[in-house]
């Protein structure tokens, strides 16, 4: 049952606004993407609360850290592509310093689609959870997103919220789940399938597919790479054996590495990565660029039924 | 130095005390520098009297409550300059004066670049260059959101004009029209490899800060007296940030440390240093 997609943007936004009125400490950050991004929302109502800077992310990064320096709570963003050239800036100042800087990054992986690989952020979890301090989130659908934001905004401390550009269907009806606390989404028993963000998507789709091919799967959404629910993987991995992570990011450092991390040490299982294989996308349309890239349900579906096998 | 209320906007500390703490302030940078074996003097040195005027000549902060929230706030961009900050506030009373020997040293609070985290009274982090300025306007932003009367200086150097992002800020802070904003260049001339003449020239820098909207106060910045009365100026301004231009010598006090390149992060000790201390206190001795 395919429900309509929604706006994750849209979700995070409406949630800032909301939020606004009842933290006067919340100030707002934008790069010329404000509208893009949402957070115009919180400004149409906050005029004096939202900062637009520019074409200017390391400014952007700068005073969302003065502002926060000084005591206020600062959301920030626009496209992942853009703020990664803040880096430094937000390693010596909002990490370093441990500063109550959300950092909202849009129009992330390769599913940006037709931008092109130069708009196609796959490195960014690598980089930003490898970052003491920062915390590393990706929601998968509308209701995630409210969900990861109001907690993300309500919290101290920095967060990466990852966002895609491709509105997506829902997978929660509520806003029930909580940062740090994997989901499980359908319940198998021969493999579980470990995703985040776009990728949620898919892997409920592979699951059906494995269904009528005689293969139990379970599905989990992690919304949170760091910190990553530990208990939550050993326990996948004691009960099927079998772990295939889905993620539109590269197989580098995302969130297949953050999983393989606990189970090396902690319980060596059997484990496959869906992602991009180290290389830069291209224009496309996203379900073009996810089938080409590897990305896709099918992909899933296939590594699974290899798995099994073996 | 209980005796000074640092809370007083109206206090009157003459620039002849204020050029005898500035000796005291160099000596101790020498004597930390040595000690720590690394570091930066050179531009520590060109920024002392920027640093002593500004913290014990003018800007409203408690040494007793560092995170006092009306404090107006001093952030150093140029974070390798950290022994002059450290010295500065130790001698305001924010910590002891003990603890300035050890920088840079395991579980110091002195870190080789200042670290809000550690240390009281520090506001920034230093490091990278060229960030200080963007945090400074979030700082005069946030200030006048919450409608107070709170003041941001910035110190950045010469060389730190290098990095575009302090042009983004120039060009935000003019757009904000944040005349709580006070940027001062510690024009040196020099940066880590030779003359900013010669590695990136940034003049001409007050022509630069005017065509982006700002009011510029061109100075003699390790002259107190001019360094005072251009923070006494910077207050009128109205609707636009203000950045003080103020030409200084790197290595300023000691005659064979002046201009030279070297000296930005060369450190020295035994006779050396003793002749280098001798002449910061011969000079402390002449007119103000």
């Amino acid at each position: 049952m395919e429900q309509k997609p929604e706006s994750l943007r849209e979700a995070f936004g409406q949630v800032l606004e909301e939020l606004g009125s009842t933290m006067p400490e919340i100030v707002a950050v934008g790069a010329d993407t404000t509208e893009s991004i949402r957070t115009s929302l919180f400004g149409d109502k906050f005029p004096d609360r939202l900062f637009n800077v520019g074409i200017a992310e390391q400014n952007m990064i700068g005073v969302s850290s003065g502002l926060a320096l000084y005591g206020k709570k600062v959301i920030c963003g626009t496209y992942m592509v853009f703020i990664e050239r803040a880096i430094d800036q937000i390693r010596n100042t909002i990490g370093y310093c441990n500063l109550d800087v959300k950092i909202v990054g849009t129009h992330t992986g390769i599913s940006v689609g037709p931008d092109g690989g130069s708009h196609q952020t796959i490195e960014d979890i690598a980089i930003m959870r490898a970052l003491p301090n920062m915390k590393v989130v990706a929601p998968c659908d509308f209701y995630s997103t409210k969900a990861i934001t109001r907690e993300a905004i309500t919290a101290k401390g920095p967060f990466y919220i990852r966002l895609p550009r491709s509105s997506l269907p829902g997978v929660y009806t509520d806003e029930s789940i909580k940062i740090g606390k994997a989901n499980l989404l359908r319940d198998g028993k021969d493999i579980t399938i470990i995703a985040n963000g776009i990728m949620v998507q898919e892997a409920l789709k592979a699951a059906v597919s494995l269904k009528d091919a005689g293969i139990s799967a379970s599905v989990m959404d992690f919304h949170t790479i760091k910190p990553i629910d530990a208990e939550a993987i050993i326990k996948a991995a004691t009960d099927t054996g079998r772990i295939i992570t889905a993620e539109d990011h590269n197989i580098i450092g995302g969130l297949g590495s953050a999983v393989a991390e606990v189970l090396s040490t902690r319980r060596p299982t059997m484990i496959r990565m869906v992602g991009v294989n180290d290389t830069f996308g291209e224009s496309g349309q996203p379900a073009e660029l996810m089938s080409k890239y590897g990305i896709s349900d099918r992909s899933i579906f296939e590594n699974a039924k290899e798995m099994v096998k073996l | 130095m209980a005796d000074i209320d640092f809370k007083d906007p109206n206090r009157r500390i003459g620039a002849p005390e204020l050029k005898s703490i500035a000796s005291e302030i160099r000596e101790d940078i020498l004597r930390m520098l040595s000690e720590a074996k690394s570091g930066h003097p050179g531009g520590s040195l060109s920024c002392t009297d920027i640093l002593v005027s500004i913290y014990f000549g003018k800007m409203r902060h408690d040494p007793t409550n560092p995170k006092w929230n009306d404090r107006d706030r001093l952030l150093l961009s140029k974070g390798h300059a950290a022994p002059a900050l450290y010295s500065v506030l130790s001698k305001c009373g924010y910590f002891p004066k003990e603890e300035l020997m050890t920088l840079r040293k395991m579980d110091s609070r002195l870190q080789g670049h200042p670290d809000p985290k550690k240390l009281p009274g520090v506001e920034i982090p230093g490091g990278p260059e060229g960030i200080g300025l963007s945090e400074g306007i979030g700082m005069a932003l946030a200030a006048r959101i919450d409608k107070k009367p709170i003041r941001v200086y910035v110190i950045t150097g010469d060389g730190e004009l290098d990095e575009g992002e302090v042009w983004e800020a120039a060009m935000a802070a003019a757009k904000f029209k944040l005349d709580n904003l006070v940027a001062i260049v510690d024009q040196n001339g020099l940066q880590q490899e030779g003359p900013t003449a010669n590695i990136m020239p940034s003049d001409p820098v007050s022509a630069k800060f005017k065509a982006f909207n700002w009011n510029v106060i061109e100075i003699d910045g390790n002259n107190i007296q001019e360094v005072l009365n251009a923070l006494g100026q910077a207050d009128k301004a109205k609707r636009i940030p203000t950045a003080i231009v103020a030409k200084t010598k790197k290595g300023k006090g000691v005659s064979f440390m002046e201009g030279k390149v070297e000296y930005h992060s060369k450190t020295i000790s035994g006779e050396v240093l003793d002749k280098a201390i001798a002449e910061i206190r011969n000079g402390s001795k002449e007119g103000a």
